[in-house]
């Protein structure tokens, strides 16, 4: 088990390398910040000067080398626009992309899932062809289109939910949180429903089609010959069998939603990340296009290296496998 | 004779698909006696695996059990609800599968998957549950019991697969074991040694097995009677040396001269000709008539089952000797 965690640890330091290499060359071709960053009636000198100041002077190599030096004492750079820490600035907006992340992602997920056993349970049932009518729904439908029709019904028509903003929130660890409280739930719901919508659907897929086909296996025409019931054959036996592929989809799901949350986050005016980025690429702000990139590499390595733990914790032959 | 434990009762099971009336079972009747071993041969498709599945009341939509009684322990278990049906399997019958890989869950240890078994009848400590367990795994011959039961699925070769299975099977002692084919995946050395088993363990403890099987050979070493199939229906049962030495029904003649062991050396091995029919379009009357060599007209007609001492046959025109002389 050890030298697994190892293993997996040298590959995803190797696949950060790698990524801030691909981000840094990628962002630096495209624009020159220089031009948005000083007004355009400025001086020769005072463009030499920010230029100077800003390092862009250098050669790539060298800039690359510098940036990956400050990044390993910690310092991912200043924003040119704002003029503070990059850290600071994705910093204090993640927490709000995070808790509507995570509210999404969960909620789908318990949902979708319990829905699609039953829909695969009963196929036939016109409960479970609802289900799945809905399901199409959430895949084909634009997303842009159903945060807006859910505020126009919603908050506009019945008045019932705020439309957008964080709502009331609270500090923990130093951090401002919306959802403690009853006015920052409240405003969380619309987005999250809106974000969820597709997961929700994609989780029903993915649950009915491992037990339509775990239903008809062996394991479980053994379960029932021994007299188990239903109940027990679904929790104990098909929630962990059909468990890889929805654990696989959830971890890329909360990754890619937490990085590009931005339709939904724009939409409903939530001051998260994906706005941030969005705003950033817009002015040419390298420093915080580079390191939101390389955060977003390193939210990736990070979910999928604890998926694989996850693997290995409920499937005993990855276990076997990656020790062999 | 003592009343049989299981007794089946001219059980027929159609599947009702959209290409039209499946009639996989159809007709079956025979008696179990405690203890007592009987072997269900027949080709691929001739009803043995959905007969299994009909005494346990596992038959999947859009399958159904159409007419005729299943007497377990004089409970008729047709007209039983899903619920009480459930406490029957498991404890009063139950039913081993060819492929033990496919059977066991491959994310839960063994010890894990014997106790869900436990619990589904009876309320066990786990202390005890692992005792249970431990002396059952014993019983079907696997080392070190105990620390076996900590193991998952994959940790065992295929034949000690098999038996974690049986023994999955044995641990509420039922009355009747189903076994669909456990041996055919082993190997014929393991296959042996488990065939050997199983008829110690039906001895030993009085469970009676219906061991269904394509390969007579197989099934002729361990049951006591035999019951051959034939698109649904049983076309011959009776003590397994008499049908083996004086076959009546031709099917079953055909199923022995087609045994390897039948033929000389050398000689290109004999097989019945044709192919089985479809279940969806029987033929009228004797379903085996267009690949029989003793068909007459009289075959349009469906053969009744003829008892004579101890056995039966559905057939017109039966082979053998001694059966010239009633007809």
């Amino acid at each position: 088990m050890l030298g697994f965690i190892i293993q997996r640890l040298l590959q995803a330091i190797g696949v950060m390398a790698v990524m801030s290499v691909i981000v840094f060359c990628g962002v630096y071709a495209i624009g020159n910040p220089i031009d948005i960053v000083i007004p355009p009636e400025a001086t020769q000198e005072i463009r030499d000067a920010a230029i100077q100041r800003l390092g862009l002077d250098k050669p790539l190599y060298e800039q690359y080398f510098i940036f990956m030096g400050n990044l390993l004492q910690g310092d991912l750079g200043r924003s040119f626009v704002y003029n503070i820490p990059v850290l600071e600035l994705i910093g204090g907006r993640l927490p709000a992309t995070l808790e509507l992340v995570l509210i999404s992602v969960i909620s789908a997920t318990v949902l979708g899932v319990s829905l699609g056993i039953y829909a695969g349970y009963r196929p036939d049932s016109w409960v479970s062809k609802t289900i799945m009518a809905v399901s199409v729904l959430g895949f084909s439908v634009p997303s842009f289109w159903v945060g807006l029709i859910l505020i126009l019904f919603f908050a506009v028509n019945l008045g019932w939910l705020p439309a957008g903003g964080r709502g009331d929130t609270v500090e923990i660890w130093g951090v401002a949180w919306s959802f403690p409280t009853l006015d920052g739930l409240s405003h969380i719901v619309l987005p999250a429903v809106n974000l969820a919508l597709f997961k929700l659907a994609m989780m029903i897929r993915l649950a009915r089609a491992g037990t339509r086909e775990i239903m008809l296996t062996d394991t479980v025409k053994f379960a029932r010959a021994a007299g188990l019931s239903e109940g027990t054959i679904l929790r104990r036996h098909l929630l962990k069998l059909i468990s890889i592929p929805i654990i696989t989809v959830f971890g890329l799901e909360l990754g890619s939603t937490l990085a590009f949350a931005v339709v939904t986050e724009t939409i409903f005016s939530w001051p998260g990340v994906g706005k941030l980025i969005i705003d950033s690429i817009g002015v040419l702000d390298r420093p915080v296009m580079v390191a939101y990139l390389i955060l977003v590499a390193f939210l990736f390595v990070t979910i999928n290296f604890v998926i694989d733990l996850v693997f290995a914790l409920i499937d005993p032959r990855v276990r076997k496998g990656a020790t062999a | 004779m003592t009343d049989p434990v299981l007794s089946v009762k001219n059980l027929s099971t159609h599947f009702f698909t959209r290409a039209g009336v499946v009639k996989a079972v159809n007709g079956v009747s025979f008696d179990l006696a405690r203890g007592e071993i009987m072997g269900l041969v027949g080709e691929s498709g001739s009803g043995k695996t959905v007969t299994g599945f009909s005494l346990l009341g596992l038959v999947d939509a859009p399958g159904r059990i159409v007419e005729g009684s299943v007497k377990l322990n004089g409970t008729e278990l047709t007209t039983l609800s899903q619920r009480d049906l459930r406490k029957r399997r498991g404890s009063d019958i139950s039913m081993i599968f060819q492929d033990p890989i496919a059977t066991l869950n491959p994310m839960l240890t063994i010890g894990q998957q014997m106790k869900m078994a436990i619990d589904a009848h009876e309320r066990l400590g786990t202390r005890a549950a692992d005792a249970r367990a431990t002396e059952l795994l014993t019983q079907v011959g696997i080392p070190s019991a105990a620390a076996r039961l900590r193991a998952y699925p994959h940790e065992f070769s295929g034949g000690m697969r098999q038996r974690v299975a049986i023994a999955i099977a044995l641990l509420h002692r039922p009355s009747v074991i189903v076994a669909d084919e456990p041996t055919t995946a082993l190997d014929v050395s393991i296959q042996a040694q488990i065939l050997t088993q199983m008829r110690d363990l039906a001895a030993e403890t009085g469970t009676a097995m219906i061991w269904i099987s394509h390969d007579l050979a197989v099934v002729s070493s361990l049951a006591s009677k035999l019951a051959v199939m034939y698109a649904g229906r049983i076309v011959e049962q009776g003590p397994t040396a008499t049908l083996l030495r004086d076959p009546r029904h031709p099917y079953t003649a055909g199923l022995i001269a087609s045994l390897p062991a039948m033929a000389k050396p050398g000689t290109p091995l004999t097989q019945i000709p044709g192919t089985t029919p479809s279940l969806l379009s029987l033929p009228l009357g004797c379903p085996f008539a267009p690949r029989c060599d003793h068909a007459t007209n009289r075959c349009k007609d469906d053969p009744p089952m003829t008892h004579t001492a101890g056995r039966g046959y559905r057939c017109f025109h039966p082979t053998g000797q001694t059966a010239k002389a009633p007809a």
